[in-house]
């Protein structure tokens, strides 16, 4: 890994990238997949190559619902759903740059979002 | 190599089974990759053969460390041999250990017919090491002595 | 006391350059116990062994010690030359004075010391060394092979061929094993049954072969050379000497519910069947857990049919005892369980199947009489989606770790003949690499791409559904990095392979080794791939690990080789430097036995004597030299002490490792 950003990021996913043999199962199985810009298994293959930049400024991290479809179908025991999570935190850690507050969360709901983004908003910001 | 005190020679015994650490040492001889001359090496057909009591008769009679070399976990000549022999060395180091000799005489080391570059990497700093540490006098027999 | 001779080798200045080799012999020469000792430039040569044999005759030496290079390179040269001067081989001793010695060491004086250290060290040895003898052991002159696919049946033909007689155990009904359920083999695209059934032929008319199909090995005994099987022959409840195989109790037989098993399940049998028309042997076998007849006690159509009187309802498992010089294992492969891969939807669809079952599916003699129609309704389907590495190259548990190697060839062919047969169809494979090494195989695959128009799409599938009657497959393409679905009419999927399971319960009779996916270990993964590292075990196909067919015969017929040429030996010799144990110390723990890798040691009772007419008997460690390697795991482990490792005996070990530390 070159990059130490990519460090930083493979260590809070907790997964490997290495052990990815491409083989595109996540993508394959992911609901929202059409609305993102880097697909989840072009984030475990930019960490592998330590690629971090595109990653960051990625909208992809927005949209992923953390189904953890992703996951559950991975057969190389890697998780594209917590690479993502870990981007999304790193976006979120960069000081002064916290754009929510959990007790803001609610007032942003609308009734047409799936249950799935909230427990996931929650999830993110309630830290 | 080190250059190693000329008053104090250790004195360093070295356990290679047959099938991968001798020829490893085989190999360090034939690229002509040297080490110091007080490692002495006693082939044994496995590390499993080493009996404990081997290593404490090195030490009683003045060895200053001992080294035990087997095949990689997995490639044992006899299967499983050198798990054995990691498990009693495990045990007898720790032993030693409460004897008062360091842990840093003793030691394990995985070398393969092809690693002679490690075989000789390894007696070096193992020789080193042990020049660091000194003489042994823990659980030499005087009576031996001559 | 010895009389002991040291030789001092030059290896001309390799060793002369850095060790003064006259004054090692000189020193050497003064050592308690060495009578003579002499230096020569090279030792090996015709003149140095010559030079050992006249010393060894003229000053009457029981033992030499050797200060030359590696034992590794020139003692089985010194042993010999020992032996032809009537000296016992292992009575030789080597000094390695040149690889850790000369050639590591530049300061003379230095490398002079130590090569003195090492010639004591040796001599040392050599004064506890004992005169040994290879031990000998007879060969039974007929292998058994189990199984009967087609690894089983080349080994068998190969090893009879030789003139040797075999015995192929096989568990189900008849041989033939995998490759006879194929349909076309990759890549020149002939018919399995083709060129396998006079394979099987061969087999059954072969005077040297004896066939035991539906049969079990039960027990083993012995070791190399000497093994004593027991085989339980499983009751057909059909005399196998009168059934003529004309199939008349298969089509009066009013049970047809059983499961097809030749056919992957995909359609019944009659529980009297037999499972194929070019079955070896062909004979009946009725399915007891079927069968009208044994379940109620009411039927028994079919023996009143059966003209030959071939119908034995009483019929027992029966067991037959027989001694063998080598065994082979050839249990081959099966498809590993989908059931944890329900995002493929094999177990609710029953438009999605194997591999296998296509195989099936297109075979002339399969279910749909090779007409290639979907199972659910039995129409032409017309997109047909494959998916590849389902369950191979898998880590994450639910599937196996390893490549199954045949899935990328066998899939191109799949595609290819579909394409061939029913040009209007569509078919897709999603793949992950397409891996296709090996003769003539990279091009079928082109082949597949370009002449057939197969459409490979690089990318996995993440989830089969149903959705108004098609099967909706949604993956990734990766090289257009889009998300895609394809509604197709089947699914095949290239599911993993994996060891037949029974092949575990052989291992642990056969005492061989057996790796964490249920393969057999090889002696050596380059050097010795058809032996298991227990002697006299060899190897032959798929239970070594995933072959396919071309791989798998040759295999076969290097396992056949390594069995002739044990069972062509009269006489095995065996490695002397063996362990014994002493019954005066043995307390009979039990310990040595567990430690051995290759069950070497088995318990007696032997009888004792106490003195005044007194006798005890004791179980006792008895240790079979024909089996026993000579690592010495037992000798370490025994609490008592009573074991011990000819030519590298504790004593011994002890004498090298005071005179190493003498100062």
């Amino acid at each position: 890994m070159n990059n130490e950003q990519a460090k930083i990021i493979s260590e809070l996913s907790g997964t490997n990238a290495k052990q990815c043999m491409k083989c595109g199962k996540c993508s394959g199985r992911c609901p929202m997949f059409d609305s993102m810009d880097i697909k989840p298994h072009q984030f475990v293959s930019l960490i592998a190559k330590g690629q971090t930049d595109k990653l960051l400024e990625s909208k992809s991290i927005w949209y992923c619902l953390s189904c953890m479809a992703c996951v559950e179908r991975c057969p190389r025991g890697v998780a594209p759903a917590a690479v993502i999570e870990a981007v999304r935190e790193s976006v979120i850690r960069v000081q002064g740059q916290n754009q929510l507050k959990a007790e803001e969360v609610p007032q942003f709901v609308d009734p047409e979002f799936p249950q799935q983004i909230l427990v996931s908003a929650f999830r993110k910001y309630n830290r | 190599m080190q250059e190693i005190n000329k008053e104090y020679q250790p004195l360093i015994v070295a356990f290679c089974c047959n099938w991968c650490s001798y020829a490893g040492a085989d190999l360090a001889g034939s690229s002509r990759l040297s080490y110091p001359a007080n490692v002495k090496i006693i082939r044994v057909p496995c590390s499993c053969r080493v009996n404990p009591m081997f290593i404490l008769k090195a030490f009683q009679r003045g060895a200053d460390g001992v080294i035990m070399c087997g095949c990689h976990p997995g490639d044992c000549h006899y299967t499983t041999g050198n798990y054995y022999a990691r498990r009693r060395m495990t045990l007898l180091f720790d032993m030693l250990d409460y004897l008062g000799i360091e842990k840093e005489r003793t030691r394990v080391e995985w070398v393969s017919a092809a690693e002679g570059v490690k075989f000789s990497n390894v007696m070096n700093e193992f020789a080193a090491k042990i020049c660091e540490l000194g003489e042994n006098k823990r659980l030499e027999d005087l009576r031996c002595k001559e | 006391m010895q009389r002991i001779g040291v030789f001092v080798c030059w290896c001309g200045s390799n060793i002369a350059a850095t060790v003064d080799v006259k004054r090692v012999a000189e020193t050497l020469g003064q050592e308690p116990g060495v009578v003579y000792s002499a230096d020569y430039q090279y030792m090996c040569s015709e003149n140095g062994q010559q030079l050992i044999k006249t010393a060894i005759k003229e000053h009457g030496l029981t033992g030499i010690v050797v200060c030359s290079c590696s034992p590794r390179m020139h003692e089985a040269t010194f042993r010999k030359t020992a032996e032809s001067a009537g000296l016992n081989p292992y009575m030789v001793e080597i000094a390695n004075i040149r690889e850790q010695v000369s050639w590591i060491h530049k300061d003379i004086e230095e490398a002079t010391v130590k090569a003195i250290i090492l010639g004591r060290t040796a001599i040392a040895k050599l004064l506890l060394n004992t005169p040994l003898t290879a031990g000998e052991t007879g060969v039974t002159k007929r292998a058994l092979v189990i199984g009967g696919g087609i690894a089983g049946i080349q080994t068998a033909l190969d090893i009879a061929e030789a003139g040797y007689e075999v015995d192929i155990v096989e568990q189900r009904p008849t041989i033939g094993g995998r490759m006879a359920q194929l349909d076309k083999t990759f890549p020149t695209l002939d018919c399995a049954a083709c060129i396998l059934t006079p394979k099987m032929v061969d087999c059954a008319q072969n005077e040297k072969i004896d066939i035991l199909s539906y049969s079990e090995v039960e027990e083993v005994k012995g070791f190399v050379g000497n093994f004593t099987v027991k085989i339980r022959k499983k009751a057909r409840y059909i005399d196998e000497k009168k059934c003529t195989g004309c199939g008349i109790c298969m089509s009066v037989c009013p049970s047809k519910k059983g499961l097809n098993e030749f056919n992957m399940n995909l359609n019944n049998r009659p529980a009297a069947y037999i499972p194929f028309a070019q079955a070896i042997p062909n004979v009946a076998v009725i399915d007891p857990e079927q069968c009208i007849k044994l379940k109620t006690g009411k039927c028994g159509l079919c023996s009143m049919k059966c003209e030959a009187k071939a119908i034995d309802y009483t019929q027992q498992d029966s067991f037959v005892e027989r001694n063998y010089g080598a065994i082979v294992v050839a249990t081959g492969f099966k498809i590993a369980d989908l059931k944890y891969f329900n995002e493929y939807g094999y177990a609710d669809n029953k438009d999605v199947i194997t591999s296998l079952e296509l195989e099936r599916l297109m075979n002339a003699a399969g279910p749909t009489k090779g007409t290639l129609l979907r199972p659910s309704d039995n129409t032409h389907p017309h997109v047909i989606t494959f998916i590849q590495c389902v369950g191979s190259r898998d880590i994450s548990g639910c599937g196996k770790p390893y490549c199954s190697k045949i899935c990328c060839m066998y899939t191109a062919k799949h595609a290819m003949l579909i394409r061939e047969k029913y040009p209007d169809t569509e078919v897709h494979v999603f793949y992950i690499d397409v891996r296709t090494p090996g003769k003539n195989y990279d091009e079928f695959y082109r082949r597949a791409v370009e002449q057939y128009d197969v459409d490979y799409i690089k990318g996995m599938v993440g989830k089969v559904y149903n959705e108004n009657g098609k099967l909706m497959v949604q993956g990734s393409d990766l090289l257009s990095n889009e998300q895609i679905t394809i509604a197709s009419d089947l699914v095949v999927l290239a599911a993993a392979i994996e060891p037949e399971p029974s092949v575990r319960k052989i291992a642990t009779l056969l005492t061989t080794s057996i790796d964490t996916n249920n393969f057999l270990t090889e002696a050596h993964a380059k050097l010795r791939p058809v032996e298991s590292p227990t002697a006299g075990i060899f190897l032959s196909g798929m239970c070594q690990g995933p072959k396919d067919i071309p791989e798998t015969v040759s295999q076969a017929s290097a396992c056949a080789a390594k069995v002739i040429g044990l069972l062509a030996k009269d006489k095995l010799k065996c490695n002397p430097c063996v362990s014994i144990s002493d019954d005066s110390m043995c307390i009979g723990c039990g310990t040595c036995a567990n430690v051995c890798p290759y069950g070497a040691i088995t318990y007696v009772d032997k009888e004792f004597r106490l003195g005044g007419g007194k006798t005890e008997v004791r179980r006792v460690a008895s240790v079979n030299e024909a089996v026993c390697q000579g690592c010495g795991a037992c000798t370490v482990a025994c609490p008592s002490g009573a074991i011990d490792l000819k030519g590298f005996t504790t004593k011994q070990i002890m004498a090298e490792v005071e005179a190493v530390c003498k100062r």
